[in-house]
Order: structure tokens, then C-alpha cells, then sequence
């Protein structure tokens, strides 16, 4: 007994947070909420987007950068306090839905309701002097798709007809399919995968779908690597056209796949805006780059060939990057490695090189006059202790703690086929230079589920902004008709419409209207 | 495909031909709206407003509808234009006004035959296009009845300042980067461009409603009324404002939502996945609630009704600050569209 007044009181409590949380104003403030939390994401540098620049964030603000960290900052499409925003939202939502279309639902199931029995106060009414006869307003009414009821009493007959049902129907599909684009999101990023991969062109460039081969890539909570399809990727050709100005105006990559494990054999013209589906997965042309062919004759004559990515750093594709040598200088004859003769290079590579010094930047993305400037590094490249390091450039601890030298040589722009000579007698060979493509393998199994809910909405928004809602009474007696009618939303040209009615209505006294009246259903 | 550049040249000097017409009409309107008054001078009977929303009280004396202009007040004495001149300004203008549309979309026309694509490739073709689309929409606006034509003095100003910004961003006639090159490009930028014109033709509207509200409040309590509420008398009411203002963006906003899904198909295609919260989608998605909430606002009673205009208002900052900043100043995915 004594417990009970307290509990009455708590969900007493309860209910009206409830209810105020399900009000359409509290609705209003968290979406206006919403369109707040969503901005520092776009103003912050984001971890999903461009990690690179989260990295230059932490440099440029080393103090402000693990408090914007903490704050989430950095993740903010994926911080607690954006989540708590939308799902608030969408609690507040469901709370607002379920009841209105359990009322939708009764209100299709009962008739129009009753005339009221002072018509003059509606803000549409109508008399005519003649006794129109019930059947053919009935007929007149269905005809202009209204939902009709008849009523007989004794003082005559009253017909309630109701029109503009597909609004509420279209609203509440226009918010369900908000819920559905929320599940598939949500869907999508527990079972699906991406993995980003440069592809430099030639069969030693070719990959198979495993994650030890991508550079980067990103598994949904509930997949496992096992799950991904096994499929294999070969580039064969890569064709960029651009202008005179540098502005590139196609890509074409040539690609080469096998499905279910099987070597690549078919042929897929890759372009940007038209992805190569393959087992449930889509690969994307993101990107492309050049390679540079870059070979090494150590001290006992013995040759290594390197092939790697450079980064672009500008339109006219001047790029950046490294090939490092941790075998080189190991005596055949011992097998013995000297630790402190591996070689590293870092350079710029210009695909056109420029006439005049200096020899910085490229003048054209395209492989014109390649030339390849080159920094060389000797000593411990620090690849043997198994630290994972950048394929794009020398590890910067191994030359700050001295491991790795400078080797002071007058620095020379290779074109192709040049060798350089360093000071221990050994060259350097830019061999050739292959283009590479950026590609994005990703697979997401909620996206038709998005798709389909975007329709939706679109599908609900219209009926829900222009359909209206209105109703007209029609009361025959043996004194005449009177006509009365209400629209139930904001609707300007019901007036016209009720009149069209009217008119319509003392016309079919005789026979049915030829034309329709009311283009708003 | 290469430039044609006499039809690239054909089309700015179209552009130029464009700006001397908006600039006549807006001289026009400007000599209308000031001259053309007949205001009320006997103080007309307090009308109770009957509006489905409820009125918010009489009317003030001189706040009068203008369409229910009393054609035989006499034309109140001003210096220099008389009535009638005033009336034949504002018809030159109206000319003025659609024949500058006409050399705005031959100058849109123009450029698309110079590079042969459609013509909304970067950011100076999108302001271009979605200013015609503002001025289109307001002929429709007038000629509709919805407004009166001495109004259009605001949408004329609203068209120049855009089109003036869209000078300072001009970009010479060029083909497109390849991941523009898709028929994506019809669909998704051509539903962001119609939306964005509607959207600004709808802020015009509610600027001018807000004036006339904020005029009427004065006057019904003798306040001091300065620059721009001195616009308030020859202003419709603020309530048949708010009308048209929502039928606007009850206009724009599907269009709005369809070009964002277009824009996510295409994201799916081009960038590998539909969203990824890059600054444009970001921008794209706030001015989209925002909206939502003006939409929302007038459902929610007395006090949601006063702040839907400000909520329409901060929608036309966002999709400004999408237009401008997220182009020039942040880095994103849509940056290579050029500005
Ligand atoms: C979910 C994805 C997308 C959203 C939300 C989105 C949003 C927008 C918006 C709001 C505009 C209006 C113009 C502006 O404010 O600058 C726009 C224009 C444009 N969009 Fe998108 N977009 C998306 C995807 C794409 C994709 C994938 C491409 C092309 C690969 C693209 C290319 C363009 C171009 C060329 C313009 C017009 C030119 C310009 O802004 O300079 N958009 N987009």
C-alpha cells in the first residue's frame, strides 16, 4: 500500500517525460539540434575522411588536439553525443508514429463522421433550393474520389464524405522510411567492408581479395576476414587523357579478375562512375599515380629492382616516394650483411620534366619527359627489426638518430634509363616508369535497404506536402440541400474546390459530370 | 571534346546583355515601389484576418493588403514621377525583367554549346543556372498572382547579388574532370540547382515577411519605424506572405531531398559509398533539417509559427554558407567541380 503512491508517482513521471520527449516541439529542437552537432565535422579534419590531416592537426595544435580528441572531435559522425542526438530523435519519432498510425489505421476503418447539426458555422456552406437526390451526390462525390457514408434519419438524409487520406498515409511512410534509412546504415556498417589497394600495373602488381593485401582498409563488427569473397585483381593498362592545361579528362583502367579463386582472366574497362561489381563486392577506380622502376647494382655487382608507388602531390602529378634496398651490400660469396651499407632512396618524380631549372615540379601529368631527382641514404634502414614504416618515404627516425646517412652526392635528375654513380662505386638505374591505379574494394550489404528507404521517403514526402485533407457534408431534406465542408489542413484553394463541388453537385441532378473537379487528391 | 570559343564568348556576351536588363528592371521596380502608391489615406475598417492558422488581430489602418488596392484613391502628390509614369516604369521593367531572362538562359545555352555538356560544371555555372531558376520562378510567382509585380524590385536584388558573386567566381568554359562525367550530372546537379532557386526566391519571400510583420507590430504600437520596415506599407500582409513562402519551400524541399539522393547514388558510383560525411554531404544534410524544422515549425503552435520565418532564414544561410564556404574555403571531395 505504502509503496505504491511512490510508484504511481515515478510513472506518473515518467509518462509525461515521455510525452514531452514524443511532442512535435521537443521534436523540432533535436532536429535543430541535429543540424548543430552535425557541423563540427566538417570544420574539424575527420579521422574516416583524411587521417593525414588529423596528423597535421595534432602538429599544427599539439595542446588543443587530445582535447578536441577526448571530445571526439576527430569522430564525430561516430562520438556518443552525435548518436545520442539521432537516436533521441528517433525515439522521439517512434514515440510520435506508433500512435498516429494506429489512429491513420482506425480512421480508414470508420466512415466520415457525422454532419454537424448547424452546417452554417462550417466555413464552407452552401445552400440550393432543389432536393437533390442522395444516389447521385453519393455518385458525384465517389467520383471525385471522397470516401462516402450515408445517413438516413428522419428529418432526411445525410451524406459525410472525407477526402485526402493519402496525406497522413504519405507521412507516416515518409518517417518510417527515415527509420528504415537509419537500420540500413546501421546494417550496412556491421556486415560490410572496405579495403583501399594501389595497383601498379603488370603482373607482379596483381593482388588477391585478402587484408594483408590492402593498405588500409576497415571490417564491420561482424565480418570476418574469412568472409571476404575470394577474388583476384590485375592491372594491365592505365590511359589518362587530359588537356593542355593539365585537367585530366579521362581515366581508363584495363583490368584483369578471376572469381572464386581463380587466376585473373577477364577483362573489365574500369572508369571512374562505372565500378566493377565482382562476388557481391564493388571495386572503384579512386585514383592513379605513377611507379617508378628503380634498380640498384651494389658493391659486388649484384642488382635489385624495386617498383613502388610515388604519392602525387599536385595536379601536374609531381610525386613523391621511396624505394629502399635492406638487402643490398650483403656479400654472395659470405652471405654476411653488413648493417650499415643497406641503401634507401627518397625523390621527386616529374612525369614531365620541366626545360628549365628548377627541377622541382612537373609541367604535365603526362609521361612526356619523365625525370626522377633522388636523395640517397645509407646505413640501417631499420627494415630488419620489423617496425612497420611507410612505403612512401625513409623512415625519419632512422636518419634523426643517425642510423641512416646522407650520402653527399651532387643531386642529378635521371631521366629514363639514366644511372647515377655513387660515391662507393655502386649505380642507380630509373629503369622505367608504370602507371599505377588508387582502387576501393567495398562491399556494403545494407545499401539497396538505404536506397529503397530513399525512395520511400521521397515517395512519402510528396503526398504528405500536397495532398489536403477535407470533408463535405451534403444534407438533403424535403426543403432543399445544404452543403457544408471543412478542410482539415491548411489549404487555400478549398474555397474553389467546395464551390466546384457545389456546382457539380446541382448539375447532376440529371446526368453524372463529364469533367472531374479537384486535380488534388 | 574542346572549347568553341565564339560561343564561349557569345555566351558572355550574353551574360553582359543579361546584367543591363536586370539592372533596367530593377531601376523600374525601384520607380514603381517608390512612386507608384496608392495608399489609403481615410483609415480603412480594421479587417479581422480569417486564416486557417487563426488571425493574429486586425489588421492596422494603413497595412492594407495590396491586392485589395482602392483603384479610386487619388494618387497621393509626389515630386517628379507622376502615377502614371510610375505604373509605365513598372511595366518597362517587367519587359526588362523576362527579356534579361531570355539572355540568361542563352547565355547558360551558349556555354553548354561551347564545351558541349550541360552547362553546370563548376561553381560559377551553378549560380549562374540557379539564379535563371530564381528569376523564373518569380516570373511564375507574378504571373501566377501571387504576388504584386512592383514586388519583384527584391527578387531582381536577390538575383543580382547572386549573379555579381558568381563574377567574382568565374571560370572560363572548360570540359569536365572525369569524375564529373557521368549522366549523374543532369540529374543530381540539375535537382540541386532547381531547389536552390526556389529556396531563394523563398527567402525573398520571407525577408519581405518578416519586414511586414516586424512593420505591422511597430505601427500597431506608434513605435519609430527605420529603414527596412519603412517597406512595411506597400508590403502584402506578413500572413499572405507566410503563404507563399511555405508553398515555396514545400516546393524546393522535395526537390532538395531527391537531389540528395541523386547526389548519394552518384557518390556510390564515383567515390565507392553514398555517404561518407564529406563537407558538401555535411552542409547538404544540415540545410536539409534545417528545412525539415521549418517545415515541422508551423505545425507546432503559436510559438513554432513566430520562429518559422527565422528558421527559413538560417535554412537559406546554410545552403549559402554550402554554396560559398564549403567551396572556397574547406577541402573536400566536391573542390574538383572547380570554382
Ligand atoms: C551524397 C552525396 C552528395 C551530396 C549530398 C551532394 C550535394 C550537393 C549540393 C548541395 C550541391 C549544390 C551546389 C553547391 O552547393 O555547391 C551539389 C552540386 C554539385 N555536385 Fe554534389 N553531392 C553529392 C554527390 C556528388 C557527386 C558524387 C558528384 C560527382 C562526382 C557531385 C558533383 C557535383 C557537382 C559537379 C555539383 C555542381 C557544381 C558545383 O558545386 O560547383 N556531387 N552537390
Amino acid at each position: 500500500m505504502t509503496s505504491s503512491a511512490p510508484r504511481r508517482k515515478i510513472v506518473a513521471t515518467l509518462r509525461r517525460w515521455w510525452r514531452q520527449l514524443t511532442s512535435m516541439r521537443t521534436a523540432l529542437v533535436l532536429l535543430l539540434i541535429l543540424a548543430v552537432a552535425a557541423v563540427p565535422g566538417s570544420l574539424l579534419p575527420q579521422r574516416s575522411l583524411n587521417i593525414e590531416q588529423v596528423r597535421a592537426y595534432y602538429e599544427a595544435n599539439p595542446d588543443l588536439a587530445p582535447v578536441v580528441d577526448r571530445l571526439w572531435g576527430f569522430d564525430v559522425y561516430a562520438s556518443p553525443w552525435f548518436a545520442a542526438v539521432y537516436l533521441l530523435l528517433f525515439t522521439s519519432l517512434i514515440g510520435c508514429l506508433v500512435p498516429r498510425l494506429r489512429d491513420h489505421v482506425k480512421s480508414l476503418r470508420t466512415p466520415p463522421p457525422q454532419a454537424p447539426a448547424r452546417m452554417s458555422l462550417l466555413p464552407q456552406h452552401r445552400e440550393l433550393p432543389e432536393r437533390l437526390d442522395p444516389d447521385r451526390v453519393a455518385k458525384v462525390l465517389r467520383h471525385n474520389r471522397f470516401r462516402v457514408t450515408t445517413r438516413t434519419t428522419d428529418a432526411g438524409v445525410t451524406l459525410s464524405a472525407e477526402k485526402g487520406y493519402l496525406r497522413e498515409a504519405g507521412n507516416l511512410l515518409f518517417h518510417f522510411s527515415l527509420l528504415g534509412l537509419l537500420v540500413g546504415m546501421a546494417y550496412g556498417s556491421l556486415y560490410g567492408w572496405y579495403g583501399n589497394r594501389i595497383l601498379v600495373a603488370g603482373e607482379d602488381g596483381a593482388f588477391c581479395n585478402t587484408l594483408q593485401q590492402y593498405d588500409e582498409y576497415g571490417l564491420g563488427p561482424n565480418v570476418d576476414s574469412t568472409d571476404l569473397p575470394p577474388f583476384c585483381l590485375q592491372l594491365d593498362d592505365f590511359t589518362a587523357k587530359f588537356l593542355d592545361n593539365g585537367q585530366p579528362t579521362d581515366f581508363i583502367a584495363d583490368v584483369r579478375y578471376g572469381q572464386g579463386g581463380e587466376a585473373p582472366q577477364d577483362t573489365y574497362r574500369l572508369e571512374v562512375n562505372h565500378p566493377l561489381e565482382l562476388d557481391g563486392a564493388s571495386v572503384f577506380l579512386l585514383g592513379h599515380g605513377y611507379a617508378p622502376v628503380i634498380s640498384y647494382t651494389d658493391r659486388y655487382g649484384v642488382t635489385q629492382v624495386s617498383t613502388t608507388a610515388f604519392l602525387a602531390q599536385d595536379a601536374q602529378l609531381t610525386s613523391t616516394g621511396a624505394a629502399v634496398f635492406p638487402d643490398a651490400n650483403v656479400d654472395p660469396e659470405t652471405g654476411e650483411a653488413d648493417p650499415d651499407a643497406e641503401v634507401a632512396f627518397e625523390g621527386i618524380l616529374m612525369p614531365t620534366t620541366p626545360e628549365q631549372p628548377p627541377f622541382t615540379t612537373s609541367v604535365s601529368p603526362e609521361a612526356d619527359n619523365p625525370g626522377l631527382m633522388l636523395v640517397t641514404y645509407r646505413g640501417d634502414t631499420g627494415l630488419d627489426d620489423g617496425q612497420p614504416q611507410s612505403v612512401y618515404s625513409v623512415d625519419a627516425e632512422q636518419i634523426a638518430d643517425g642510423s641512416l646517412e646522407v650520402v653527399d652526392i651532387e643531386p642529378k635528375v635521371l631521366s629514363l634509363g639514366e644511372s647515377m654513380e655513387l660515391d662507393d662505386g655502386t649505380t642507380v638505374t630509373f629503369e622505367d616508369l608504370v602507371p599505377y591505379a588508387t582502387l576501393q574494394v567495398r562491399e556494403d550489404p545494407g545499401e539497396l535497404f538505404v536506397l529503397g528507404s530513399a525512395v520511400a521517403i521521397l515517395a512519402g514526402l510528396l503526398p504528405a506536402l500536397i495532398v489536403k485533407r477535407r470533408r463535405v457534408w451534403v444534407r438533403v431534406t424535403d426543403g432543399g440541400t445544404e452543403m457544408g465542408g471543412l478542410a482539415r489542413t491548411e489549404y487555400d484553394g478549398f474555397a474553389e474546390e467546395f464551390d466546384r463541388i457545389g456546382d457539380a453537385l446541382s448539375h447532376a441532378r440529371g446526368e453524372r459530370p463529364k469533367t472531374k473537379i479537384g486535380i488534388e487528391s | 571534346m574542346t572549347t568553341d570559343p565564339a560561343l564561349a564568348d557569345a555566351s558572355n556576351t550574353a551574360f553582359v546583355a543579361m546584367i543591363l536588363l536586370y539592372a533596367v528592371a530593377m531601376f523600374g521596380y525601384a520607380v514603381e515601389y517608390a512612386f507608384a502608391r496608392r495608399a489609403k489615406t481615410v483609415a480603412a475598417p480594421a479587417r479581422e484576418l480569417v486564416t486557417a492558422g487563426g488571425g493574429t488581430g486586425p489588421a492596422s489602418p494603413e497595412h492594407v493588403d495590396e491586392s485589395e488596392e482602392d483603384d479610386d484613391a487619388p494618387p497621393p502628390v509626389t515630386p517628379g514621377v507622376s502615377f502614371r509614369q510610375a505604373v509605365l516604369a513598372g511595366r518597362i521593367a517587367l519587359v526588362a525583367m523576362v527579356l534579361g531572362a531570355v539572355a540568361h538562359a542563352a547565355s547558360l545555352g551558349l556555354r553548354a554549346a561551347a564545351v558541349g555538356r550541360w552547362p553546370w560544371g563548376n561553381m560559377y555555372e551553378f549560380i549562374v543556372a540557379v539564379s535563371l531558376v530564381g528569376v523564373i520562378a518569380w516570373i511564375a510567382v507574378v504571373a501566377k498572382g501571387w504576388v504584386a509585380r512592383r514586388l519583384s524590385l527584391f527578387a531582381m536584388l536577390a538575383t543580382v547579388l547572386m549573379l555579381g558573386a558568381a563574377t567574382r567566381v568565374y571560370t572560363e568554359a572548360a570540359p569536365l574532370v572525369p569524375a564529373l562525367d557521368s549522366y549523374w550530372i543532369a540529374i543530381h546537379v540539375f535537382a540541386a540547382i532547381v531547389a536552390t532557386g526556389v529556396f531563394m526566391v523563398g527567402f525573398v519571400t520571407v525577408v519581405l515577411q518578416l519586414i511586414s510583420r516586424r512593420y505591422a507590430e511597430l505601427s500597431a504600437r506608434d513605435a519609430v519605424i527605420r529603414f527596412p520596415m519603412t517597406l512595411g506599407p506597400r508590403l502584402p500582409l506578413a500572413e499572405k506572405l507566410d503563404r507563399i513562402t511555405w508553398r515555396l519551400h514545400v516546393m524546393a524541399f522535395p526537390l532538395w531531398t531527391f537531389a540528395i539522393i541523386a547526389g548519394a547514388i552518384w557518390a556510390r558510383e564515383s567515390w565507392g559509398r553514398y555517404w561518407g560525411w564529406d563537407p558538401k554531404e555535411v552542409w547538404s544534410f544540415v540545410a536539409w533539417v534545417v528545412y525539415a524544422a521549418y517545415l515541422h515549425s508551423r505545425a507546432t503552435g503559436g510559438a513554432g509559427r513566430r520562429w518559422a520565418p527565422w528558421i527559413a532564414v538560417v535554412g537559406w544561410a546554410v545552403m549559402l554558407f554550402n554554396l560559398f564556404g564549403v567551396n572556397l574555403f574547406i577541402d573536400g571531395l566536391h573542390s574538383y567541380a572547380g570554382v
